[in-house]
C-alpha cells in the first residue's frame, strides 16, 4: 500500500512537472539564443494570468487561453525589440539587471492595474472533480493541463527539429557567427523565439490562474523553480529540460510523501548535487560562446 | 563615460541640498520645533510576499482613520504622522523599527500582520521602552511565553480563533469521534494555531491522525491533497495562513476530495480570491463588513465611498485600532510610554463598532471583543462576488463574558 502511495506522488510530479516545463523552456530558449538571462520571465507568467481573467470577462474560460498567450506575446516582440536587442552581445550582468528591474517594474505595474489584492479566477464547474484510474487520483483539470503541455511540447519540438526556423535557430545558439557569415540574420530568429518564449510563460500562468492564487507577486515565486530547472537540465539542451522539469516535479513529491517540512528545499538539493557532479546540467550541451 | 559624469552631478547636487537642509535647521530652530508637533508614528505591515494583499487593506484602513483624526483637529490639537513602510520579513522589521524609533522620530510603533514580525518589533518595543500596538498578528505566544509590558495586542489570538469554529463544530456534532487531518503553516503562527488546535481536539474527544507542515511560499497542494486521500480523515482542518489558504482552498475543490474542510484561519480577501463554488466549511473572523451595527455600516459605507471596494477585516482594525490610540493620548493628554500603558492597563473601553465594546485585558494586554464564525452561503443565494460567506453570530453571546473564548492565564500565562 505504502509503494502505491509512493507511485501515486511520483504520477503526480510528473504532471506538476509539465506545467513548470511550460515556463522553464521558454526561459532556456531565450537564454541559449540569445544569451540573456531574462529575469522578468515570471513577469510574462503573471501578465499571462492576469490578461486571461480580463479576456475571459469577455469571451470565457476557453478562448481566454488562447488569446493570452497571444497578446502577451505581443508585449514580448516590444520586449524583444526595445529592450533585450540591445543586450544580446553586452555584458550578461547588464541584462541581469535590466530584466530584473523590469520584473520589478512590472509587479508594480500589475499592483496599480489590478490592486495588491488576488483576484478571484475560476474553472468551468465541468473541469473540476477527479478521474480514479485503478488506485491513482487525477484532477481532471490538471489532465488537460497535461495535454495542453505535450501538445506544445511537440509542436516546439518539431518546429526546432524539423523545420528550417529550428535548423538556424539551433545553429544560431552554437556559431552565431558562422550563421551570420552564411548572410542569415538571426535577429528576427530571436524576436520569434522570444514571442514564443513568452507567450508560453503566459499560456502557463493561463492554466494556473484557476488553481493558484492570482496576485501580483505571482512571477516571482515561480522564476525560482524555472531557474532551478533549466540549470539542472543544462543550457541549449531540449530533453535536458522536460528531464529536468519532470524531475523536479518527481523529487519534490516524493520528499513531501516523506518529509513535508522540506519539499520546497528538495529541488534545491537536487540542483546542488546536479551541479557537484554535472557542473553542466543533465544533458547541457558545450556552447562555445558561453564557456 | 557620461553616465559617470552624471552620476557625479547628482550626488554632488544632493550633497549640496543636503547640506542646505542642515543648514536651515541650525538657522530656524523654531521650524524643526513646529515640525516635531506632529505626533509621528512608526507604521510596519508586510506589503509584499503571502500577507501583501491583506496588507495593503491594513494601510487603507490606517490611512482613513489618520485622516478622519487629522481633520477633527488631531490629537490633543497635534495633528498624527504615520510613517508606513513594507515590513518584509521578520529582520527586517526589527531594524526598520529601531530606525524609525531612533532616527525618524517616531514616538511608538504601530501595525503588523505576520506573527513572526510581530515578536521581533515587541522586542525593539521593549528594548527602547516604547509603546508597539500590534494590530494584526494572532499567534498565541505573542500573549503568553514571548509577551512584554510594552506591546497591546488588537486582533484575536489563535485560541479565540479556534474557540469560536470549535463551538460550531460541536454544535454540528463534528469533532467527538471525529479522526482529522490538518496542514500547518510552517512559521510561529501556523504552529501556534496548530498547538491550539490540538489542545481543542483532545479536550473534545477528536483524534489528530495527520498534521503536515507547509512551507509558507508553497504554492502547489496536490502532493498534501494526495496524502490527505491516502489517510482518509474524516475532517480537514487547515491552520494555514495569507495565499496559503486561497491556494488550498482551490486545489481541495479542483481534486474534489469528499471529506469536510474546516479551518482555523481565513481572512475575508483571501476567502474573496477563492473564486467561485470552491470555499466550503465553517470559519473564525474578527469582523466582517456585513456586521449589522450602525458603526461598522457607516464605516463599510465610507470606506467603499473612498476607495471604492469592500473592507477586508485588516482594514476594519487599523482602523479600530489608531482610533484607539488617539482616544488614549486624548484621555492621558500625552504620548508618554509609562501614562499610556497605565490608562490601557486601566482596562478602559473603547468602541470597536461591533456590538459590545472592547477593553485591554491588564494581564496580557490583550483586546476583549466579540469574534464570528462564518459559513458558506448555499449555491444561488450570494449576490455578487465577495458576498458568498453567510456570516455567523457574535461569540461569547451577549449574555456571555467577553473572556470566555480567550486563553486562561494557566494556559498561556504571561509575566510582564
Amino acid at each position: 500500500m505504502q509503494f502505491l502511495f509512493l507511485l501515486e506522488q511520483v504520477v503526480n510530479g510528473l504532471v506538476l512537472g509539465g506545467y513548470y516545463l511550460l515556463i522553464a523552456l521558454g526561459l532556456s530558449l531565450i537564454f541559449s539564443v540569445g544569451g540573456v538571462v531574462n529575469l522578468a520571465h515570471g513577469a510574462f507568467y503573471a501578465f499571462g494570468a492576469y490578461v486571461s481573467l480580463e479576456i475571459a470577462k469577455h469571451t470565457g474560460f476557453g478562448p481566454s487561453i488562447v488569446l493570452s498567450p497571444v497578446a502577451v506575446g505581443l508585449l514580448g516582440v516590444l520586449f524583444e525589440r526595445f529592450l533585450l536587442r540591445r543586450f544580446y552581445t553586452a555584458d550578461p550582468i547588464l541584462s541581469l539587471l535590466v530584466t530584473f528591474g523590469l520584473a520589478m517594474v512590472a509587479e508594480q505595474l500589475i499592483r496599480m492595474i489590478w490592486g495588491a489584492a488576488p483576484l478571484s479566477a475560476s474553472m468551468p464547474p465541468g473541469f473540476k472533480g477527479q478521474l480514479m484510474f485503478g488506485d491513482f487520483m487525477f484532477s481532471r483539470y490538471r489532465l488537460l493541463l497535461l495535454a495542453v503541455v505535450a501538445g506544445v511540447l511537440a509542436a516546439i519540438w518539431l518546429l526546432l527539429h524539423k523545420t528550417a526556423f529550428g535548423r538556424v535557430v539551433r545553429a544560431g545558439i552554437q556559431r552565431p557567427d558562422m550563421v551570420a557569415a552564411l548572410g542569415i540574420r538571426l535577429q528576427p530568429y530571436m524576436t520569434a523565439i522570444v514571442v514564443l518564449g513568452v507567450g508560453m510563460a503566459a499560456l502557463g500562468g493561463a492554466l494556473f490562474a484557476p488553481i493558484t492564487v492570482v496576485h501580483p507577486a505571482m512571477g516571482a515565486e515561480i522564476i525560482t523553480v524555472a531557474f532551478v530547472v533549466v540549470v539542472i537540465g543544462g543550457l541549449g539542451s531540449f530533453w535536458g529540460v522536460v528531464l529536468a522539469a519532470l524531475l523536479v516535479g518527481v523529487v519534490r513529491g516524493i520528499t513531501i510523501h516523506f518529509a513535508p517540512a522540506a519539499g520546497e528545499a528538495s529541488m534545491y538539493v537536487l540542483m546542488f548535487l546536479v551541479l557537484m557532479f554535472r557542473p553542466r546540467g543533465l544533458l547541457g550541451e558545450r556552447i562555445e560562446k558561453f564557456e | 563615460m557620461n553616465g559617470d559624469k552624471k552620476k557625479g552631478n547628482v550626488s554632488r547636487r544632493t550633497a549640496l541640498k543636503a547640506g542646505a537642509a542642515g543648514a536651515l535647521a541650525l538657522g530656524f530652530p523654531a521650524i524643526v520645533r513646529a515640525q516635531s508637533d506632529k505626533i509621528k508614528i512608526g507604521h510596519l505591515t508586510p506589503l509584499t510576499g503571502f500577507l501583501g494583499a491583506l496588507g495593503e487593506y491594513a494601510v487603507l484602513g490606517m490611512r482613513m482613520a489618520q485622516e478622519e483624526i487629522n481633520k477633527s483637529g488631531g490629537v490633543m490639537g497635534r495633528q498624527i504622522e504615520v510613517m508606513s513602510e513594507d515590513s518584509v520579513n521578520p529582520a527586517t522589521a526589527a531594524t526598520k523599527a529601531q530606525r524609525m524609533l531612533e532616527r525618524d522620530g517616531a514616538t511608538l510603533l504601530f501595525g503588523e500582520i505576520n506573527s513572526a514580525s510581530a515578536k521581533t518589533i515587541m522586542q525593539v518595543a521593549a528594548r527602547n521602552k516604547r509603546l508597539f500596538m500590534s494590530v494584526g498578528a494572532r499567534s498565541d505566544v505573542l500573549r503568553g511565553k514571548d509577551c512584554n509590558r510594552y506591546t497591546f495586542h488588537v486582533d484575536i489570538p489563535v485560541t479565540v480563533m479556534v474557540n469560536a469554529v470549535g463551538q460550531a463544530l460541536m454544535r454540528d456534532g463534528l469533532v467527538k469521534g471525529k479522526k482529522f487531518f490538518s496542514l500547518t503553516s510552517d512559521y510561529l503562527f501556523g504552529h501556534d494555531l496548530a498547538k491550539a488546535a490540538k489542545s481543542f481536539f483532545a479536550a473534545n474527544g477528536g483524534s489528530l491522525i495527520g498534521d503536515e507542515l507547509v512551507a509558507t511560499d508553497v504554492t502547489d497542494f496536490s502532493p498534501y491533497l494526495l496524502k490527505i486521500r491516502q489517510a482518509k480523515p474524516d475532517v480537514v482542518s487547515t491552520n494555514l495562513g495569507g495565499n496559503q489558504v486561497t491556494n488550498f482552498v482551490k486545489q481541495y475543490a479542483e481534486f474534489g476530495l469528499p471529506y469536510p474542510v474546516v479551518g482555523f484561519n481565513l481572512n475575508t480577501a483571501d476567502a474573496w480570491a477563492a473564486g467561485d463554488g470552491n470555499l466550503g466549511g465553517i470559519w473564525p473572523t474578527v469582523w466582517h463588513h456585513d456586521l449589522d451595527v450602525p458603526g461598522s455600516k457607516a464605516f463599510v459605507a465610507a470606506f467603499m465611498k473612498k476607495y471604492g471596494k469592500r473592507p477586508e477585516n485588516h482594514a476594519w482594525i487599523e482602523y479600530v485600532s489608531l482610533k484607539i490610540l488617539a482616544q488614549a493620548m486624548n484621555a492621558t493628554k500625552s504620548t508618554d510610554t509609562e501614562k499610556l500603558i497605565a490608562y490601557f492597563e486601566s482596562q478602559a473601553e473603547f468602541d470597536l463598532l461591533k456590538a459590545r465594546k472592547g477593553y485591554f485585558r491588564s494581564w496580557d494586554h490583550q483586546l476583549m471583543q466579540e469574534a464570528y464564525p462564518f459559513t458558506v452561503k448555499p449555491k444561488g443565494q450570494a449576490k455578487g462576488k465577495q458576498d458568498f460567506l453567510a456570516f455567523g453570530a457574535a461569540v461569547p453571546a451577549a449574555n456571555q463574558p467577553l473572556e470566555l473564548l480567550a486563553p486562561a492565564k494557566e494556559q498561556n500565562a504571561c509575566v510582564f
